[in-house]
């Protein structure tokens, strides 16, 4: 494709209401030139995967910060599976206990990043995921 | 998918064939394949622009026009146009952030698109995009783009109803109400009417549409008549008096009676030659835009970097100038 542009949905599932990392992740991505998509706040899985859909992305990157990491993403995966979007690669922000992202990783989490993660170890890493859609 | 099954789905208004048509679009030359094959099925819909100055609340009245819309059961397709960052190309697009309240309905298709560099700061995607909705068989397209100069121009020959969002403390001198608007609002939206001095908003802005009735002004491209009465002192049919509204978006406070509005200035133009004129205007200005692009496609490939690049330095440096340059060009394309 002559103008392949990534286009990434950022967004914050679950309750807390911070999205100062949230924002800081969607401008790094956009500075290593990507197109964000970033929806905001109390996102449940339905929005999320909704908006994935209609904007057609190519990597969803989301930062959960309550706690309730495992259920939002097994409802994310089980939305994203029913659509048929396998395909796009998604990463999460956060505080992951170990134990958790080895289980993520099996629901079919690409990435998972926490608190302090150098920006550009995100940026590269998502370029990677999305360099094979062009 | 092959490009004839995502069509046929969009055409049947399929949200995943919806998304993806419009991606291959917007990534490559894919357009010229794919509008010859619904063009047909397009010109249903209703094009709205929404343009206004960054911040004066045009998602957030996207956000609410959309579901006004519902309630009166059109289907509604939403393209909101966001910069693209001319260092990295990059782009932030934040519009869906105002416009939560949509999800949920199937009868509601939004879509983000960056300007990619469009000097105009409306995607040059945005009309093919507009087009996919449209044969996807959405009633009511809403375009969002930010009010930069050209932009407003390019929004208002691509949308049957223009409006243009204002808010109040964002300069409410007739003075420095940027020149332009009045020749391309359909409808002026005072937003934010909940904070202090939208009154003086609303005055200065239909002061200043008093002033410009005094003149001839080029509506849309096209010269119009521009007083209400016409020289006989009958009322004129063909007239649009662009009225000035205010709403408060972020409560709904106002947006039933733009909505009224909106649809009155639709009626408006079935009602005269006004849609077609609008028509022809979009499909003047899409023929030029081509052939540009064609010219300068055919100028690239019979022309090599280097000896464009020769030419250039040449008219520089005074050797040649840009009429024999140009002359010389044409002949040697059409060897
Ligand atoms: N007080 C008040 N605030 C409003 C109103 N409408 C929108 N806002 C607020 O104004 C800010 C900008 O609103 P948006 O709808 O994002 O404005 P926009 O014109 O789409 O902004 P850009 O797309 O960034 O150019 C948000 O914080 C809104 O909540 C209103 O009627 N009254
Ligand atoms: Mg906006």
């Amino acid at each position: 494709m002559d103008n392949f542009k990534p286009r990434i949905l950022v967004a914050k599932p679950g309750l807390d209401g911070h999205d100062r990392g949230v924002k800081v992740v969607a401008r790094a991505l956009r500075d290593a030139g990507m197109e964000v998509i970033y929806t905001g706040l109390r996102q449940t899985p339905e929005m999320i995967v909704e908006a994935a859909l209609q904007e057609d992305v190519d990597g969803i990157g989301l930062s959960i910060l309550s706690g309730a990491h495992m259920p939002l993403m097994a409802r994310i995966m089980e939305l994203i599976a029913e659509h048929g979007m396998t395909d796009v690669p998604i990463f999460l922000g956060g505080i992951i206990p170990d134990e958790d992202i080895s289980r993520l990783n099996e629901m079919g989490v690409a990435g998972v990043f926490g608190p302090g993660t150098n920006m550009d170890k995100i940026t590269a890493f998502v370029w990677e995921q999305v360099r094979t859609r062009a | 998918m092959p490009l004839n099954d995502l069509i046929r789905r969009t055409r049947q208004g399929q949200p995943r064939a919806i998304a993806r048509l419009i991606t291959r679009i917007e990534n490559g030359a894919a357009a010229a394949e794919i509008i010859p094959r619904i063009y047909a099925a397009t010109g249903r819909a209703h094009v709205i622009g929404v343009t206004g100055a960054p911040g004066s609340g045009k998602s957030s009245l996207v956000n609410e026009l959309a579901k006004a819309l519902r309630r009166r059961d059109y289907k509604v397709g939403i393209v909101a146009v966001d910069p693209s960052s001319p260092f990295t190309g990059g782009a932030l697009l934040g519009d869906r952030v105002r416009m939560q309240d949509l999800s949920g309905d199937k009868g509601i298709f939004i879509r983000s698109l960056a300007s990619r560099g469009n000097l105009g700061g409306l995607s040059e995607a945005t009309a093919a995009v507009v087009k996919v909705l449209d044969a996807a068989g959405f009633d009511t397209i809403l375009v969002e783009t930010v009010g930069a100069g050209q932009a407003e121009v390019s929004i208002a020959s691509a949308a049957h109803t223009t409006l243009v969002i204002e808010a109040p403390g964002m300069g409410d001198d007739v003075q420095s109400i940027k020149a332009g608007i009045l020749e391309i609002a359909d409808v002026l939206v005072v937003n934010k009417a909940d904070r202090p001095g939208a009154a003086r908003t609303v005055r200065s802005l239909k002061m200043m549409l008093q002033l410009g009735q005094a003149m001839p002004v080029n509506h849309h491209g096209r010269s119009l008549q521009t007083t209400a009465v016409s020289p006989n002192g009958m009322e004129n049919d063909n007239f649009w008096q662009t009225p000035v509204l205010e709403t408060v978006a972020i409560d709904g406070t106002g947006i039933e009676a733009l909505l009224d509005v909106v649809l009155a200035h639709k009626a408006h133009l079935q009602a005269t030659d006004g849609w077609l004129k609008q028509e022809k205007i979009r499909s003047r200005r899409e023929v030029e835009q081509l052939l540009h692009a064609r010219f300068m496609e055919q100028f690239q490939t019979a022309v090599s970097q280097n000896d464009r690049e020769q030419l250039i330095t040449a008219i520089a440096n005074r050797e040649t100038d840009p009429y024999t340059a140009v002359a010389a060009i044409f002949a040697q394309i059409n060897e």
